[in-house]
Parts: C-alpha cells; sequence; structure tokens
C-alpha cells in the first residue's frame, strides 16, 4: 500500500504538478518545433521517454557509485552529457541494426534529443530528490519511475499542444501574430492552466 | 593533489576514451550494408515521387531498377534520365514515350456558369461533394486549382474559371490527373494534337443548356473521320491516340467547338 502510493505520487508530480515543459520550461525546442502534426507529436514524446529511461539508468549509478563517493559532484554536468551523448548515438545504432523498422519510425529525432535540456534535466533531478540513507534499489526504482513520469509528462504536453495548435491554424490570427508569437501565447496559457495542478498531489495524498 | 585534481581530470578522460571505444566496436559490429549500386541509381531520378513509373516512389523505382526493370518508365525524367539510368547500370538506354496532360472541359467564364455562390471549403475536393459542384454541369471543372497545387512543374494553371494545361512545362507526370475529383484530367502521347474538351455524358438537349462548348453527341466527327479514330458513346465523343492522324477534320466539322487542337 505504502509502495504503491509512493509510486502514484512520484508519478502525478511527474506527470501533472512538475510537468517538465510547462511548469519547469526544459524542452521547450520539441515542443515547439515538433507539435505542429500530432503523429510526430506522438512519435518525438515516445523517443524522449526512451531516451529518459536509458538515460536515468545509465547515469544514477555513475553518480551513486563513482561520483559521490569521490567529492566529485561538481562533475555531474560534464560527465552526464558526455554519457548521455554517446548512449544516445549507441541506441541509434543498435535500433538501425536490430529494428529498422522502429528506426525509420523514431530515429530521425533521436539526434535531436541528444542534448535536449529535459534529458539532462531529468538525469540531474534525480540526483537532487536521491537520498543517501535509502537503499540503492529503492531509490533507484524512483529515479526510474520518475524519469518514466518526466517523459509522460512531456508527451501529454506536446499531445495537448498538437491539438491547441491546429486549432489556431484554422482561425483568423492577426498578420503580426501569426506564426510563433500565436504560438508562444499559447504555449504561455496553456502553462497557466498547467498552474492549476500544483496542490493536487498534496490534497490527494495527504 | 591527486585526488583533488588529476584524478577528476583522468575519470572524465577515461570516460570519454571507454565511450568513444564502445561507440566504435559497436559501428564495426551493427554496420549496416547499403548498396552503392542503388544510391547511385537513385541520385539520377527527378525525386518527384509521383507514380508515373508505375512504383511507389523514386526510392521503390530505384530499388527495382537495381533488380532489372527497364529503365525508360520514369516520364517525368524523359529521355535524359533514361540515358543517365541506363549509363550507371550499364544496360541499354531506351527511348521513353513522351506524353502530357490535358482537361476534357472547355467550360469558362464564356461557355457557362454557376448554380450557387459557393462559400464553403475552397478546394475542389470539398466542393465537388457539395451536391456535385458549382458548376451548371455536373462534369464540370470546378476552378479551384486543386490540380495546379499538385503540378510540381508549373504546366497547370485556372484561366477564366478552367484549367488549362501549358504544353511546354507539362511532363505528363499524372499527379494533377490522381487529383481532380470529376477525372477530368487525361495524359495522352505528346505526338497526339487534337483532343476532345467534354467528359459530359448527360444529352445533348441537356448539355446545350448547361453549356456552350459542351460535346452534344451529333456524332458528326464520327462520321467525317477519315482514320475512325473518333467514336462517340453514351453522348460523348472519344480520341484513340493510336488511330488519330491529326488531319483535323473533326475540328471543323464539331458544331459546338468541344474537339480542340494544339497548332496542327
Amino acid at each position: 500500500m505504502e509502495f504503491a502510493k509512493n509510486m502514484m505520487v512520484i508519478l502525478l508530480t511527474a506527470i501533472l504538478a512538475e510537468n517538465f515543459i510547462l511548469t519547469k520550461f526544459l524542452g521547450i525546442c520539441p515542443f515547439l518545433g515538433v507539435s505542429k502534426k500530432l503523429d510526430s507529436a506522438i512519435g518525438m514524446s515516445a523517443a524522449v521517454i526512451f531516451v529518459m529511461v536509458i538515460a536515468t539508468a545509465v547515469t544514477f549509478p555513475i553518480y551513486v557509485f563513482l561520483l559521490a563517493p569521490y567529492d566529485l559532484a561538481y562533475m555531474e554536468t560534464l560527465v552526464f552529457i558526455l554519457v548521455i551523448a554517446a548512449l544516445v548515438q549507441l541506441v541509434e545504432m543498435v535500433l538501425k541494426k536490430f529494428m529498422p523498422a522502429l528506426h525509420r519510425a523514431l530515429g530521425v529525432y533521436l539526434p535531436l534529443i541528444t542534448t535536449n535540456c529535459a534529458v539532462l534535466g531529468v538525469t540531474m533531478l534525480d540526483i537532487d530528490n536521491w537520498d543517501p540513507s535509502v537503499s540503492f534499489g529503492t531509490s533507484f526504482g524512483n529515479a526510474l519511475l520518475y524519469s518514466i513520469g518526466a517523459g509522460l509528462g512531456f508527451m501529454l504536453a506536446m499531445v495537448l499542444f498538437a491539438g491547441v495548435r491546429s486549432r489556431l491554424d484554422s482561425e483568423n490570427t492577426p498578420k503580426c501574430f501569426q506564426g510563433m508569437p500565436i504560438t508562444l501565447i499559447a504555449a504561455a496559457i496553456v502553462s497557466v492552466a498547467f498552474m492549476g495542478f500544483g496542490g493536487v498531489v498534496d490534497g490527494l495524498f495527504q | 593533489m591527486f585526488e583533488a585534481y588529476i584524478f577528476p581530470i583522468l575519470l572524465v578522460t577515461g570516460c570519454g576514451l571507454l565511450l568513444s571505444a564502445i561507440l566504435v566496436v559497436a559501428a564495426k559490429f551493427m554496420a549496416v550494408k547499403t548498396d552503392e549500386t542503388y544510391e547511385k541509381v537513385r541520385a539520377e531520378l527527378p525525386g518527384v515521387n509521383c507514380g508515373a513509373c508505375g512504383y511507389a516512389g523514386c526510392d521503390d523505382y530505384a530499388r527495382a531498377l537495381c533488380n532489372g526493370e527497364k529503365t525508360n518508365l520514369c516520364i517525368p525524367g524523359g529521355d535524359k534520365v533514361s540515358a543517365a539510368v541506363s549509363t550507371v547500370l550499364g544496360v541499354e538506354v531506351a527511348d521513353v514515350e513522351e506524353q502530357f496532360a490535358i482537361v476534357k472541359c472547355g467550360g469558362n467564364c464564356n461557355a457557362t456558369d454557376y448554380i450557387m455562390d459557393y462559400e464553403g471549403v475552397k478546394t475542389c475536393a470539398a466542393c465537388n461533394s457539395f451536391y456535385q459542384g458549382r458548376g451548371s454541369c455536373s462534369h464540370a471543372c470546378l476552378g479551384f486549382g486543386d490540380c495546379v497545387l499538385a503540378c510540381k512543374y508549373d504546366a497547370i494553371h485556372i484561366v477564366d474559371g478552367v484549367a488549362v494545361v501549358d504544353k511546354s512545362k507539362c511532363v505528363g507526370c499524372g499527379m494533377c490527373a490522381r487529383e481532380c475529383p470529376n477525372h477530368l484530367i487525361d495524359i495522352i502521347p505528346a505526338t497526339s494534337k487534337v483532343y476532345v474538351s467534354c467528359s459530359s455524358h448527360d444529352k445533348g438537349a441537356q448539355t446545350r443548356k448547361v453549356c456552350k462548348d459542351g460535346c452534344i453527341g451529333c456524332k458528326k466527327c464520327e462520321k467525317a473521320c477519315p482514320s475512325g479514330a473518333i467514336t462517340v458513346t453514351d453522348n460523348l465523343a472519344h480520341i484513340d491516340p493510336k488511330l488519330c492522324t491529326n488531319c483535323g477534320v473533326c475540328v471543323g466539322e464539331c458544331p459546338t467547338g468541344a474537339i480542340k487542337a494544339y497548332q496542327i
């Protein structure tokens, strides 16, 4: 029971209360660039979830066992970026060789998310939320859950905004607002709307 | 000294070298073989992806060519592409039969008019699904230009409310023919100069009422043709390009001017 409650808190926080795009403003580049069509939005989010989970799985143990014990916490950014970039290249090669259909669907997005700040953000926030007193297994599981939630929140924001943008396309926007200006304004309004989720997690699991 | 400075530098350098080693090994093991001939052949094709060759786009045709398909199937590319592809593959050059598009409707603003003031979505496909379109003739060209948008060679335009093909720019890829919801566009051999600019199967009296230039099925052309190339079926004349000699007799005989000719 306690385990399930813990899982729900982590997932709901990552998806709703602290949505990566709309609350933390990470990963705005693909959000504005790829959210025009629904299928490319879904494809991009699937690729992001994939990369976030694998990146967490590799960087979390590196921090816990290699950086923290030797007081090298300040090397976090450098080492994480190095690992994530190499990892995404490896994943692309594996996909191309063993799953060509999946590579044709998602592969074009993989270079785009190599240095996406949302992916680096997830790995660094996992470290911020790491409690050294808890056993490694539990904290590793929590970290993975958090990154899955972050990816799902990314997907939710992208899909919602793809819907908003397709509505915007058929509206009579004033000439000076057409294109990027009205998109940014719409994104800001959606972000304010998501502020309404601020107390959801505390309220549900008092 | 070692702890504070050398160790971190060694750590990051070591990480970098280890990761690059993994990537290099992985690249060797998981290299996907790309066929060089395919790349060269694909580079020679125009990349319009029109499907006139009968394959699903230029990628597909390139793949078929590597497996021994005929090299003269690309209509937009013409003789130039056929020669280039034949050189790459090392086979004999075959001549491409040039084609171009014709619009089988001459119902411009002078010949016919609209029965409604259409305010809906301004595409031919949408207009056609609304009570068979806005023209008096149900088979008419709707004039919203779906075909114009489909053409990548700027060869078709809407002039006076009806689509007109610029023969000098048309390569006969057939993309406009696929877009037209009334199926008004035909692809005929480049040697044909005479064509029937009407698609209406309505009876003569009905056609006369709605359009000045429509085919009324009177059969004067059929009787006049010396080669038997033109036949009237179901109130509409049709020219067989294989039999037509471009003599132009039918053009003179037609009472409504439904048969048109490029310079004979």
